[in-house]
C-alpha cells in the first residue's frame, strides 16, 4: 500500500467501515510508514478534540428566551 | 397512520415521528419537546456557518417557525432532525447573503483551494495536547483554527463530526452527493489537522531531517 492509497481509505478507517482484509494492510503499511501513522493518529485527535468542546454553547438564559419567543409565535400560528 | 422510517427496522418508529404527529394533530406542547431537543444543535450549526452570535439565534428561531409552518411538507422519508438541520443551513445562507447584500452565498464558496489536500505537517503531537492550554485559550484556537476553513469544508465538518449526522444524512442536509460530501470531509478534517498541528505539535521533538520516526512514538500504549 502507497501512502496516496492509504490516504485514500483514512476517513474510512477513521469511521470504522473498512473491511477486515483491507485494514491488515493498512496497519502494515502504518507499520512501516511513520508519517503516515502521525496522519491518521493526529487526525483522529482532530475530530476528537472538536467533538469533545463545546465551542458555540447556548446560554441557559439565551436558551430560554429564544425557546419562549418560538413557542409563542407557533401558539399564535406563527 | 403514521410514517414508518426507512432507515429505522420494520416495527421500529423514530420517537420523532410520533412527536411530528401530534403536531399535526394541533397539539403544540410536542412541539415544545421537538424544539428544546434540537435548539442547541441547530443554534451550533447556524453558528458555525454564520460565524455570528445574533446571526445565529435569528437563524435559531427562523428554522423553528419555518418548520412548523412546514411541518405538512415533511414527507417522513428522512428524519424529522435532518429535515430540520436541512432548513437551518438555507436560512443560515440566507442570512449571509442579507449581510453581503445580496452577494451569493453557497457551500461550495471557496472550495478552489487546493490547500492541506496533501499533508505537509509530519510531526507527532504532544500526548494530550489540549492540555497545554487553558479552557478559553483552546476554545479561541478551535474556533479560529475552523472560521479558517472554506465554508463548504466547514459546514460538512460541523455536522458530520461534531453533531455526529451520517454521511447520507450530510449530503441530503446539504442538498450535495454522498461522494461529494466524502471529498469535502477529508479535505476538511487534514485541514483542520494540519492547521491545528501548529498548536498541537511537541515542543521537543528531535529534528530529525528524514522525519521517520513514527515507530518510536513514545505515547503508543499509554
Amino acid at each position: 500500500m502507497t501512502c496516496t492509497e492509504f490516504l485514500e481509505l483514512l476517513d474510512d478507517l477513521i469511521d470504522d467501515t473498512v473491511s477486515v482484509p483491507i485494514r491488515s494492510e493498512i496497519e502494515q503499511h502504518l507499520h512501516k510508514c511513520g508519517h503516515c501513522e502521525v496522519v491518521f493518529n493526529t487526525t483522529r485527535k482532530t475530530i476528537e478534540i472538536y467533538r469533545s468542546h463545546e465551542l458555540y454553547d447556548l446560554p441557559p438564559d439565551l436558551r430560554e428566551r429564544l425557546h419562549a419567543a418560538i413557542m409563542e409565535r407557533c401558539k399564535r400560528g406563527c | 397512520m403514521s410514517t414508518i422510517q426507512s432507515i429505522a427496522g420494520e416495527n421500529e418508529q423514530h420517537p420523532d415521528v410520533a412527536l411530528v404527529d401530534r403536531v399535526r394533530a394541533g397539539d403544540v406542547s410536542a412541539y415544545d419537546e421537538l424544539v428544546r431537543k434540537y435548539e442547541r444543535q441547530i443554534f451550533r450549526i447556524a453558528q458555525h456557518i454564520t460565524q455570528n452570535r445574533e446571526d445565529a439565534e435569528d437563524v435559531m428561531q427562523d428554522a423553528f417557525l419555518k418548520a412548523y409552518e412546514k411541518l405538512d411538507q415533511f414527507q417522513g422519508n428522512s428524519k424529522f432532525y435532518t429535515w430540520l438541520v436541512r432548513i437551518a443551513v438555507n436560512e443560515s445562507l440566507m442570512r449571509l447573503r442579507k449581510r453581503r447584500t445580496g452577494r451569493m452565498v453557497s457551500i461550495d464558496e471557496d472550495l478552489k483551494t487546493e490547500e492541506g489536500s496533501v499533508p505537509r505537517d509530519f510531526a507527532d503531537w504532544a500526548p494530550d495536547p489540549e492540555q497545554n492550554y487553558n479552557q478559553s485559550e483552546l476554545a479561541d484556537i478551535l474556533r479560529k483554527t475552523i472560521q479558517g476553513l472554506p465554508q463548504g469544508f466547514r459546514v460538512v465538518f460541523a455536522l458530520r463530526d461534531v453533531e455526529g449526522l451520517s454521511t447520507e444524512e450530510t449530503a441530503e442536509a446539504l442538498g450535495l452527493s454522498v461522494p461529494a460530501v466524502k471529498s469535502r470531509l477529508l479535505r476538511a478534517r487534514l485541514q483542520l489537522r494540519e492547521r491545528l498541528s501548529r498548536y498541537f505539535k511537541r515542543k521537543t521533538a528531535p529534528a530529525t531531517p528524514s522525519g521517520i520516526d513514527g515507530a518510536l512514538a513514545p505515547h503508543k500504549g499509554n
